[in-house]
C-alpha cells in the first residue's frame, strides 16, 4: 500500500490556505494586529483563511463532522483568546492556527478513546504564541508544502505509518510500538530516518 | 545530549508525543536558552505545519463561520425571535444528541481501534506480498512433524520473510526473536522481534539486502522482550537455507 491517507496531490484546503498567504503575506502581521485590537472582521478573515485547512485537519484526525465543527470553533476561539501574546511582527499565524487545531482534535481523541496522556503531554503549552514568534509565514508556502509531499513518496510503508501515527493518532513511540507489535528500538528507527528524510528535503528551501 | 543529537527529536517533542526522561531533558536544555535548539525547535515546528496542512481535503459546513463568530458576539439581526426558537430547539436537540452521544463515542473509540489495526495489519500484508511477488524469492519450509511449521522465503534484495503457524504461546515479557545462523561458523545474527496472533499464526520480515550463500540456516527462538544479542534458549525453528 503505497498511499494511506495522506494524499498524493496538494489538498484543496491546503492549497486555498498557500493561496491565501501567498497573496497576502505582508498583511499576515495586519490580521495579527487586528486580531490583537478585537475586530470580529479579523476572525472572519481569519476563519477565510485558515479555517477549511483546520477544518480539513481536524478532520483528518476525529473523522466525525460534528465533533470537527466543535473543536474548529475552539481553536478559532482559543486563538482569539490568546492572541494578545502573538508578535505581529514575527510571527506565522498559519502554523499556529494548524498546532492549536491538531492538538485540540489529539485531546478529543484521547479523551475519546480514553487515553490519558502519557508522561503529562502538555498540548496546552506547545500552543504558547510565543513558539511561533520566530516563524515566517511562508513557513507553509507552496514550495515547501510540495517538497514535503515528495519527500512523503519516497517513506517506506514502516516509515509513513509512524509519521501518520503519530502527527494524525498522537502516539509516543512506546505506544506506538504496542500497536505495531514491534520492538520499542525498530520504531525509533523508523521515526528518526522518517523524519530525517522529510527534513533532508526542506532543509533545501529556506524559509523566507 | 548534544544539541545535535536532541535535534533528531524536536519534531516529537512539538508535537507532545515525547515521553519521560527525554522530554524533561529537552526541557532543561531549551531552558537553559540554547539559541541553536530554540532554531531547532522554529523548524520542527514548521514541518510540523506543513505537515499537518497535507491532511485530505474537506469542505466546512457553512454554518461553522457563523457559529463561530457567533461566539465572538457577532450576530445577525432582524430574526431575533427565530433564533430564539432555534435556540430552544437546538437545546432540546443537543440534550438528546449528548446521550446519543456518550453511547456513539464509545462505539467511535472502539471502531477507530479496530481500524488502526486494520491499517496496520493491511500495510504489514501489502510488504509480505510484494516480497513474495519477487522472482527472484526462493523458499524453505520448516517443522515437519513438529507443532511449529511454516515457511521462510529469502530474496537477496529485500531480506528474509518467516510465515508460521502453530507458534507457542509466549509469557509476559518475552518475544521470538529470528536468527540468521551463518555458514561456516560465526555467531547467530539477530534479525527481528516479533509475536504471534492469539491463534498462533505470525509473519515477520526482516528488510534489507542479504546474501543468501552465506546463510546456512534462518532459526527462532524465545527472548526477553528488549531483544538479545545472542540467543538465550533452544531454537524451536530451524529452517535450512543451505538447501537452497
Amino acid at each position: 500500500m503505497k498511499q494511506l491517507t495522506l494524499v498524493k496531490f496538494l489538498p484543496a484546503a491546503a492549497a486555498y490556505a498557500i493561496l491565501q498567504v501567498a497573496l497576502r503575506v505582508n498583511d499576515e502581521g495586519d490580521l495579527a494586529r487586528r486580531l490583537k485590537a478585537r475586530d470580529p472582521h479579523a476572525m472572519a478573515d481569519l476563519y477565510n483563511r485558515y479555517g477549511r485547512v483546520a477544518y480539513s485537519l481536524i478532520y483528518r484526525i476525529v473523522r466525525n463532522g460534528a465533533a470537527a465543527e466543535d473543536l474548529v470553533q475552539e481553536t478559532f476561539l482559543r486563538i482569539w483568546n490568546r492572541v494578545q501574546s502573538f508578535d505581529p511582527e514575527r510571527g506565522a499565524l498559519g502554523p499556529w492556527v494548524l498546532t492549536v487545531a491538531r492538538n485540540r482534535a489529539i485531546d478529543y481523541l484521547r479523551s475519546v478513546d480514553g487515553r490519558m496522556s502519557s508522561g503529562a503531554l502538555d498540548l496546552d503549552r506547545l500552543e504558547n504564541p510565543a513558539l511561533y514568534s520566530d516563524l515566517a509565514a511562508s513557513a507553509l508556502s507552496l514550495d515547501r508544502t510540495r517538497r514535503l509531499q515528495g519527500a512523503l513518496e519516497k517513506l517506506n510503508a514502516n516509515q509513513r505509518m509512524v509519521i501518520e501515527l503519530a502527527y494524525f493518532e498522537g502516539l509516543s513511540q512506546t505506544e506506538m510500538a504496542a500497536q505495531m507489535k514491534q520492538p520499542l528500538g525498530t520504531v525509533k528507527t523508523w521515526v528518526r530516518s522518517a523524519l530525517k528524510i522529510l527534513r533532508d528535503e526542506l532543509s533545501e528551501v529556506a524559509i523566507a | 545530549m548534544t544539541c545535535e543529537e536532541l535535534k533528531d527529536m524536536y519534531e516529537l517533542y512539538s508535537l507532545g508525543v515525547i515521553e519521560g526522561e527525554e522530554k524533561a531533558e529537552i526541557d532543561a536544555h531549551l531552558a537553559r536558552g540554547c539559541v541553536a535548539c530554540r532554531k531547532s525547535l522554529s523548524d520542527a515546528v514548521a514541518m510540523n505545519a506543513a505537515l499537518l496542512s497535507l491532511a485530505p481535503d474537506m469542505a466546512p459546513p457553512v454554518r461553522l463561520k457563523r457559529r463561530l463568530m457567533a461566539s465572538i458576539g457577532v450576530k445577525q439581526t432582524g430574526w431575533g425571535w427565530a433564533a430564539a426558537l432555534a435556540a430552544a430547539c437546538m437545546l432540546a436537540l443537543a440534550l438528546w444528541m449528548g446521550v446519543q452521544e456518550r453511547e456513539r463515542s464509545a462505539e467511535l473509540a472502539d471502531a477507530r481501534q479496530t481500524l488502526l489495526e486494520s491499517k496496520i495489519e493491511r500495510d504489514q500484508m501489502m510488504q509480505c506480498l510484494s516480497f513474495l511477488n519477487q522472482p527472484e524469492t526462493q523458499q524453505v519450509g520448516f517443522g515437519k512433524g513438529k507443532p511449529a511449521q511454516g515457511n521462510v522465503f529469502v530474496n537477496p534484495r529485500k531480506g528474509v520473510l518467516l510465515i508460521g503457524a502453530n507458534l507457542p504461546e509466549l509469557t509476559p515479557g518475552r518475544m521470538f526473536e529470528m536468527w540468521m545462523i551463518p555458514k561456516g561458523g560465526g555467531g547467530p545474527q539477530p534479525a527481528g522481534m516479533f509475536r504471534a496472533t492469539e491463534s498462533g499464526t505470525a509473519y515477520h520480515m526482516m528488510s534489507g539486502p542479504i546474501d543468501p550463500s552465506s546463510i546456512a540456516a534462518i532459526a527462532v527462538t524465545v527472548e526477553p522482550e528488549g531483544g538479545s544479542a545472542a540467543p538465550t534458549s533452544q531454537p524451536f525453528i530451524v529452517a535450512p537455507v543451505s538447501a537452497l
